[in-house]
């Protein structure tokens, strides 16, 4: 035997080193310099969204830009972790769709300023949403489509029931207590009995913000404590739809049957509506107290260029021009597949989708009563008060005390944002 | 002498070339990353993973100070004392039984053992949407139903805190087949020489042969088994993430240190020093906890 074995094993050695070599250039992360035809490429990603087509629409939009080759990535799973892991190294997206950015996404330099893009649209977009994008008097990302959570509920159920469709917090305590039986719940706020969805609602409602506009804790009031107390009572009156297969942003439980009234998003309309024609209503977050008025809350996914980018100008020329110069995409994006409110306000006027009915109340909600969550309201005091709401509404914790509680942990988080700010 | 130093120097080569890439692997995938975490903790590392604010010990202080974190460790140890001793005993009582079925027992040893191939998560989820939801078609709540009794949202419930049923059985089902296996095995090292002799001697078969023969016989079976459940019930995230989080969060209850401290340093916060200066903290209990362990049941002491 001329050949060891020994040697036999150190080619085969070298041959996979030089294949996961190979491999390793080969594979594709979607960036690099040129591709097809000479044109750069630039990356986009999604997260994914529910309804059929979305997908299909996003990749022709993107086939029709002529400055580059889009690459879309439709991601499925926990997008915010995914973008923000994606951030912090080269092989991320150079444009994508974020929930915010986060103040600290904005402060760590991590996406791309975008205040030219929008220089002579600005007015025409939400302000509302549009807030939450902009620091120091920048825009950080380009809102796509405005989403909003309302209360649905049964008319049919309620006037068995012989309820009133509730105007007030305590009306919709009184008549999720009045609708439930033995199979059917008054009100359903999500599986967890309500802090993850409600949010800041209840306190907008109770006339409170969580951050005020110049900056401080906007809920240090009693008026909070008396709200969040009761929300315990819904609980604690066995009132609650809990564990229900679907969660809250999901209609099924409404469609269902399992509850008279579900909390949920604008995108359940249309289901909402095949499945029980007219047998349906939709109200705000009902007021609370003296000083309070009825709310819903407003968010929109907005595109933003990562920092990281090899392509940012190219990146910003692509923003701009499928979020703002491309309408009739806007237009169709919004409306066609699933079912949300346009960003750019003459869009939403325009569209007759949004006026009549159900959908048409929901647009005079956002518009009146909508509050999209501070920018300052970061992760760490969003915790804080998600755990505090758990509390008090299934613990039956005493509001003023967990409230407390938030409060200075709020505080010191605005410090610190605002301490970062300095020195940045 | 040219062939030795030749022959030397070809093992050195064999050696890292069979040695390497483990070391190479566990070095990229294992030492840096620990080591990097231990550095991170030392820094404000908001969305970074190369920060340059130096605030000393400030993670660390925050970190103790904090009651949700506190919190979690707490839940640590509730959840370990359910499940420890509950799959010490169950998988024990499975391979007593397994152990003197005069047929099949190789069939029941698999039956027994299957879930173990089961993932985590979808276990967690069967168990959350089939067996344990809140709603009249539940299983639980079915079985419920036949009684007359009213339904429960098993995973809702904080009074009583019936979510921990939830998560001890998913977990239990999981794992007791694997710990049976290692029981049989030690079962099968007890020689029938000392049943006979016990029974000579006049030990009542059952629990008194039990008490005497047979546990003390599986001592370092036991030793093991305990050490191996306690350190994945400081591992425990799977079930907890997906029986538990929603697309908003996850509640303050049932919160172990893992899924707080992903939450902190992975989640929209990005709080990666913070996050850091939480998993040193965890990584040194775990190691106190498991050389105390040790120490006290004598593992590795020469059998006699």
């Amino acid at each position: 035997m001329s050949i060891s074995r020994r040697r036999l094993l150190g080619t085969g050695g070298g041959l996979v080193l030089a294949g996961a070599t190979a491999t390793g250039c080969g594979s594709n992360t979607g960036r690099g310099g040129d591709g097809k035809g000479g044109k750069p490429v630039l990356s986009q990603w999604y997260h994914q969204y529910g309804e059929p087509g979305t997908e299909q629409a996003v990749k022709r939009y993107a086939d029709a830009f002529d400055d580059a080759r889009v690459e879309v990535q439709w991601r499925p799973g926990n997008y915010d972790q995914q973008t923000a892991a994606a951030l912090l190294t080269k092989s991320g997206p150079d444009v994508f769709e974020v929930n915010g950015p986060t103040l600290d996404q904005i402060q760590g330099g991590q996406v791309v300023d975008l205040t030219d893009l929008l220089k002579e649209a600005k007015d025409d977009i939400n302000p509302a949403v549009l807030a939450p994008k902009t620091y120091e008097g920048k825009i950080w990302a380009i809102p796509q489509v405005v989403d909003m959570q309302l209360l649905y509920y049964r008319r049919s159920m309620l006037e068995d029931a012989g309820v009133e469709p509730p105007r007030t917090l305590d009306a919709l305590v009184d008549a999720a207590k009045k609708l439930t039986t033995k199979n059917v719940k008054g009100l359903f706020l999500g599986n967890d009995g309500g802090p993850g969805v409600l949010g800041g609602t209840p306190l907008n409602a109770a006339g409170l913000e969580l951050v005020t506009d110049d900056g401080k804790v906007g809920f240090d009031d009693p008026a909070a404590a008396r709200a969040l107390g009761k929300l315990h009572q819904l609980y604690a009156e066995k009132s609650l739809l809990l564990g229900a297969p679907s969660d809250w942003s999901d209609p099924a439980a409404f469609t269902q049957g399992l509850t008279a009234m579900q909390w949920s998003g604008l995108w359940a309309l249309p289901q909402v509506k095949t499945a029980l024609g007219d047998d349906f209503g939709v109200l705000p977050f009902p007021q609370e107290g003296a000083q309070g008025k009825p709310a819903v809350p407003v968010g929109a996914y907005g595109a933003a260029v990562s920092a990281r980018s090899e392509h940012k100008e190219l990146a910003k020329a692509f923003v701009k021009w499928l979020w703002v110069e491309k309408t009739e995409y806007q237009e169709d994006f919004a409306l066609t597949y699933g079912f949300h409110i346009p960003a750019r306000i003459s869009l939403a006027q325009k569209a007759a989708k949004l006026r009549q009915g159900a959908a048409g109340e929901a647009v005079r909600f956002a518009t009146e009563h909508g509050h999209a969550e501070p920018l300052l309201w970061t992760p760490a005091s969003k915790v804080a008060y998600q755990d505090a709401l758990s509390r008090v509404i299934k613990g039956g914790a005493n509001p003023e005390s967990e409230l407390r509680t938030v409060v200075r942990k709020t505080a010191a988080e605005l410090r610190r944002v605002q301490n970062a700010q300095k020195k940045s | 002498m040219p062939g030795r130093s030749r022959e030397r120097r070809n093992r050195t080569l064999w050696f890292w070339i069979f040695v390497g890439p483990f070391v190479l692997g566990l070095t990229l995938f294992t030492y840096v990353p620990l080591a990097w975490s231990a550095y991170l903790s030392f820094f404000d590392a908001h969305n970074t993973v190369s920060p340059t604010r130096f605030v000393g010990l400030d993670n660390y202080t925050a970190m103790l100070r904090d009651d949700a974190f506190t919190g979690s460790l707490v839940t640590f140890l509730v959840f370990t004392a359910f499940i420890v001793p509950a799959t010490y005993v169950l998988s024990l009582s499975l391979a007593l039984m397994v152990n003197r079925l005069p047929r099949a027992q190789a069939f029941f040893r698999s039956v027994f053992f299957l879930p173990v191939a089961c993932s985590y998560v979808v276990a967690a989820l069967i168990w959350k949407m089939s067996i344990f939801n809140g709603v009249r078609f539940g299983l639980a709540n079915t079985v419920l139903g036949w009684f007359g009794a009213d339904q429960i949202a098993w995973l809702s419930t904080t009074d009583p805190p019936w979510y921990w049923l939830v998560i001890v059985t998913v977990r239990l089902w999981l794992q007791a087949g694997f710990y049976m296996v290692l029981f049989l095995a030690g079962l099968q090292r007890i020689s029938p020489r000392l049943y006979e002799a016990a029974a000579v001697d006049g030990a009542r078969p059952g629990w008194e042969v039990f008490r005497h023969i047979t546990l003390p016989q599986l001592r370092a079976t036991s030793v093991a088994v305990v050490l191996l459940l306690v350190v994945n019930a400081f591992q425990a995230f799977d079930e907890f993430y997906n029986l538990l989080a929603d697309s908003r969060g996850y509640p303050p209850y049932a919160r172990p240190p893992l899924v707080y401290l992903y939450y902190t340093a992975l989640g929209q916060g990005q709080d990666l020093g913070l996050g850091s200066a939480g998993a040193v903290i965890l990584a040194l209990i775990i190691a106190v906890v498991t050389v105390v362990q040790a120490r006290w049941f004598g593992l590795g002491r020469k059998e006699d």
